[in-house]
């Protein structure tokens, strides 16, 4: 069966005056359909940028992106993408902010609009839906932001540390949110992430990057014994300290590719 | 809620009441002075009635004015031309700043130009512009487009360039291109800077066309100040400042009750 996503020896720079900067290098690895995978590694390892890469946003200097076997070309690809903030629109209600998508791509027909309608209601934002970003929680906000991303039906989820603007409390419950609906509809989904229990917490398995030039240091999947349990649940585990600590050791371990 | 009040809470409330009444009282009063101190010199002759004029003679030469109908007629052509040179610089202003932004080597090109425009002393090109386009209200009405619009351009272009780079991301990511990002982000995100911009350009347009009506016109406040003062009527030139005063604030209160309606 062919992997939902792949990622063929990717490398990146970026081009200043000042010079050079090598993002990201040799980056390999497979995201089955379904699977949630979580990148941890240093600030400033190149992170984002993978996300654009495999996104379609920029383009690689070395290396492919697959999306069922197929290069991804440009962003309409079926690709979700959510940023750090939500970045909903204060001149929209919540409706049309979660409609963005489907207007840009002029796919808003009676069709959409009730997809649209289905979502908010299914995630609790019915009542909200002609209210403006500012009425809203930051929890709720990143689910309108959400829904938003999947109201274009995504086949793969890009997730950039969507949840890092949120003050912890909220963070905690939002990402619990997010990862639930996310595995409720049975989405691929690639996590960005600096924190490694949130990452410890939700994905099927983690991906170790190394510092700058971003290289794949390990990866490590998540065995947790209850495959149904929440990221909140998991906290709770025995088996999360355990796999905290291993992707700790992975982190700080000096240099090497493993 | 009334019944709720603390003692507190009324006691500030009623201290920021009386304050405000204070404020416009004291506006009023200080009017008052200021046409009575006029006034009453001009009656005991501390000053020349005929070159300082008095608030009695700026009211009569009014009242005259007003009844050969000739007053409308210049306030009018004043404010015909100051509306209109005003759309010119809202549309201009807006058309050129998206160009640039379309475009960073153009903008980069076009920068020191517009620096430089931007700065330049518009009353400098006033006699050119007759000469050009002949003693009309065409002169005005250029004269004073360009004393606001590259200001205009440049405000709005620094406005789109300063656009959080994530927000335009994200249109990226739903499958936008340029024109999405312009018509999505760009464009509704800049309308309070559009307005709060439009504020300043309504007070330079009226500042380009009493330039403009001080060297071509044969109608409009600007004329009749010249006009008086060229003939010595200083009334008139005292009654054409004193509407202009009048009319600059009831151009940018129509401007600030727009901004209010639309926020």
């Amino acid at each position: 069966m062919i992997p939902k996503l792949q990622v063929k020896d990717l490398s990146y720079s970026y081009h200043t005056m000042d010079g050079e900067t090598e993002a990201l290098s040799d980056i390999s690895f497979e995201v089955s359909a379904g699977e949630f995978l979580a990148v941890v590694g240093p600030s400033g390892c190149g992170k984002s940028t993978l996300l654009s890469l495999i996104c379609g946003l920029i383009k690689p200097d070395s290396g492919e992106v697959l999306l069922d076997g197929n290069p991804v070309l440009g962003a309409k690809a079926g690709i979700g993408y959510m940023l750090q903030k939500d970045h909903l629109f204060e001149w929209r209600t919540i409706f049309s902010n979660a409609a963005l998508g489907l207007e840009i791509q002029k796919k808003l027909t009676d069709e959409g609009k009730k997809r649209v309608s289905g979502l908010l209601s299914a995630y609790g934002l019915e009542s909200f839906a002609d209210s403006r970003p500012s009425e809203l929680s930051g929890g709720m906000r990143q689910r309108a932001a959400l829904i938003r991303t999947l109201a274009l039906q995504p086949d793969l989820l890009l997730l950039d540390e969507p949840f890092s603007a949120l003050d912890y409390q909220t963070r905690l419950s939002v990402c619990d949110d997010i990862s639930t609906i996310i595995r409720g509809r049975k989405k691929t989904a690639v996590l960005i992430t600096h924190d490694l229990s949130e990452a410890v917490s939700v994905a099927d398995r983690v991906l170790i990057l190394t510092r700058r030039p971003g290289r794949v240091k390990g990866v490590l999947a998540m065995d947790f014994e209850d495959k149904s349990l929440s990221p909140l649940e998991r906290r709770n585990c025995p088996e999360f300290s355990k796999y905290f600590n291993e992707v700790w050791r992975i982190l700080e371990q000096p240099g090497g590719v493993l | 809620m009334k019944t709720q009040m603390t003692l507190a809470q009324q006691e500030f409330v009623v201290k920021q009441k009386k304050r405000k009444r204070l404020v416009c009282i004291c506006r009023f009063l200080l009017l008052a002075v200021i046409l009575a101190a006029w006034e009453g010199s001009a009656k005991l002759g501390l000053i020349n009635d005929f070159i300082f004029s008095s608030p009695s003679r700026i009211i009569l030469c009014f009242y005259g004015m007003v009844l050969d109908g000739s007053i409308f007629l210049h306030t009018g052509i004043t404010i015909l031309e100051t509306l209109l040179s005003f759309l010119l610089v809202v549309l201009l202003g807006i058309a050129g700043a998206v160009l640039l932004w379309s475009s960073q080597t153009l903008s980069e090109i076009l920068d020191p130009y517009l620096v430089m425009l931007n700065s330049l002393p518009k009353s400098a090109l006033a006699p050119i512009l007759i000469v050009w386009l002949g003693n009309n209200m065409r002169t005005i009405i250029v004269a004073a487009v360009s004393v606001a619009v590259f200001g205009s351009t440049l405000t709005l272009h620094n406005g789109f360039t300063s656009v959080d780079p994530d927000q335009i991301k994200l249109i990226y990511s739903l499958g936008g291109g340029r024109f999405d990002v312009l018509k999505k982000v760009l464009l509704p995100g800049s309308v309070p800077l559009i307005i709060s911009n439009m504020k300043v350009n309504i007070g330079l347009c009226l500042v380009g066309v009493i330039i403009g009506e001080f060297l071509s016109a044969q109608a409009g406040l600007g004329y009749l100040i010249i006009y008086g003062s060229q003939v010595f009527k200083l009334d008139l030139v005292m009654m054409a400042i004193v509407i202009l005063c009048i009319l600059s604030a009831v151009l940018y209160q129509g401007i600030a009750i727009l901004e209010k309606q639309k926020l």
